[in-house]
């Protein structure tokens, strides 16, 4: 089943020397599922999960042939109805939670903030929901976080509360751009497994926005790879060793890696054709998504 | 007189050259704060660096890895314990003597460089407060080493890329001719295919200059390839020193080198 289809999405910055084209004609299609985007910084991986949320600020200009949530084109919907889309129906985890969360403000009056928003209940029950929410992403005296500040907190906390926060209006589809990037490998780990039991748990689909491509393969079903904000490759996470791109199989060389020792890491060679060349993909991977048993 | 001829009278000069090392690290304690507010960053940590050697620090952020390179630049104060140099003993303060053996690249270029000054400004200034001669030609020797060439020398930072930014950076450092680089995380800010290109200029500048690195980073592939000697710290104390090849091997004697190499190998689905 198709949550998300987007076709043909283009995110355009005018600028002094001409318009900048920063996506150009993404088209995917997310079912429940973990799509996987990778890229390096520029390829236009971030814009275009704001994209989907309509966060582009003003001069930047968004357009699609559609892009449809469960059928209705998110780019025709009023300002107005796209906040309630936002959060509730498709929400975002950001890179650092430092940068996130309201460092003047508790964490608990923000997590019920955001229950609130979207729930008309009482403000005991969802300070109810929010400690269980925050018992959920694995915080163990939730009530001593409830009532502490952001700085308080250490990095993985933080973004476990942002996690926390984000889904607790339950919403179909949740973007995660860089989750763990500002984190440590080990605190990496377990802020990944909590993400993914929730997602798996409440059949959402995910969206997961990385540079780092070994963790996208290990954690998502299928991954998308962007270059000069196009999609260049569509592939199995699990085949993703197996990509036929070169900048895809560049991109991989390129990392040193603990097991296969080399003297000098290959060095990746742009090359011009992959701005507007062929779109190498999997056929079985590329087209329509395929639905995960939950 | 070149930049390699230079680095030699240096270390000759040195009276601890015989003894083969380039830094010795002994008991080295650091810490923050005072009385109850008191953090002991580091705990009595031991380690030796043999000259030309390349020696990585590892472990999770607030481990104290970079701490112990602050504190043998001299940026931090409170320490206690022994802290040797190409043979000399260091006191509370630095001199220039010491900043000419030993030079720092940060994590990040885009704070590193100051934003008004540009290429030339920032190499030829460390070039004029070490009393160098030639700085014409040496700055220009600087960029063409770092593979970045004559053309960026009057470029500003925000002309740059990450990568060329971080090259400027590790050319200001190698500017006094130093035998020792003190590495804090000098990828971490970068892309894959950018940290592949530093990594790789890193190894080639220690081969053709004879350079002692001692790095720190959270990324054990990234260590593992430019370091021989790896040591992984937590809680500010050294848990386990260890050749590369027996990381490689996932052969550790202590539990928390264990789970930061099941944790760095990827993410594993439960």
């Amino acid at each position: 089943m198709t949550l998300l289809d987007v076709e043909n999405l283009c995110v355009k910055f005018p600028t002094r020397s001409g318009v900048f084209d920063a996506v150009r004609g993404v088209s995917f299609s997310l079912g429940r599922e973990r799509l996987g985007i990778v890229g390096e910084s520029g390829s236009g991986k971030s814009l275009t999960g704001r994209a989907i949320l309509r966060l582009i600020r003003h001069p930047g200009v968004v357009t699609a042939n559609h892009i449809s949530l469960e059928g209705e084109n998110l780019l025709q919907l009023s300002e107005r109805q796209m906040r309630k889309v936002r959060g509730q129906r498709i929400s975002m985890v950001m890179q650092d939670p430092k940068f996130s969360l309201n460092p003047v403000m508790r964490v608990g009056e923000q997590i019920v903030e955001a229950c609130l928003q979207h729930e008309k209940i009482s403000r005991n029950a969802a300070k109810l929901k929010a400690i269980e929410m925050l018992e959920a992403v694995s915080i163990r005296d939730s009530e001593r976080v409830f009532n502490a500040y952001p700085h308080e907190m250490s990095g993985g906390m933080g973004q476990r509360i942002m996690i926390a926060m984000m889904l607790i209006p339950n919403p179909q589809i949740l973007i995660a751009d860089e989750p763990t990037s500002a984190l440590d490998v080990s605190v990496q780990t377990q802020v990944l497994g909590i993400m993914d039991k929730l997602v798996r748990e409440r059949g959402m689909g995910l969206i997961f926005i990385s540079h780092d491509l070994n963790l996208v393969s290990a954690f998502c079903d299928r991954v998308l790879i962007m270059y000069g904000g196009r999609v260049v490759e569509t592939c199995q996470a699990d085949k993703l060793y197996e990509a036929k791109h070169p900048y895809t199989q560049g991109l991989l060389n390129s990392m040193p890696r603990l097991d296969t020792p080399v003297k000098r890491l290959q060095v990746l060679k742009r090359d011009a054709s992959w701005m507007d060349g062929d779109i190498a993909s999997d056929s079985d991977a590329s087209g329509k998504a395929i639905g995960r048993s939950v | 007189m070149s930049a390699n001829s230079n680095r030699h009278t240096a270390s000759n000069a040195d009276p601890g050259s015989q003894s083969g090392n380039a830094i010795e690290i002994a008991d080295l304690s650091v810490w923050f704060g005072h009385g109850a507010d008191r953090v002991d960053a580091v705990k009595s940590a031991s380690f030796v660096l043999p000259r030309g050697a390349s020696f990585g620090l590892v472990g999770e952020s607030g481990s104290g890895k970079s701490t112990i390179l602050r504190a043998l630049t001299g940026l931090v104060k409170s320490w206690q314990g022994t802290m040797l140099v190409n043979g000399e003993t260091l006191g509370r303060k630095r001199g220039k003597d010491f900043y000419r053996q030993v030079q720092m690249v940060f994590q990040d270029p885009y704070a590193s460089l100051h934003p008004r000054h540009s290429v030339d400004q920032v190499l030829s200034e460390t070039l004029s407060l070490h009393k160098f001669g030639d700085i014409n030609d040496r700055v220009e020797k600087l960029l063409t080493d770092v593979g970045l060439g004559p053309q960026y020398r009057f470029r500003y930072p925000h002309q740059l890329s990450g990568g060329q930014r971080q090259r400027v950076a590790i050319a200001r450092a190698l500017a006094p001719s130093p035998s020792i680089l003190l590495l804090d995380e000098p990828t971490s800010a970068l892309d894959v295919s950018v940290q592949a290109e530093i990594l790789n200029l890193l190894t080639d500048l220690r081969e053709e200059q004879n350079l002692t690195y001692l790095m720190v980073s959270h990324n054990l592939a990234v260590v593992g390839h430019l370091c021989e000697q790896i040591a992984v710290m937590q809680n500010g104390e050294i848990v386990e020193i260890l050749p590369v090849e027996d990381m490689r091997q996932l052969k550790s004697s202590h539990h928390y080198t264990q789970h930061l190499l099941e944790a760095s190998m990827g993410y594993k689905s439960t």
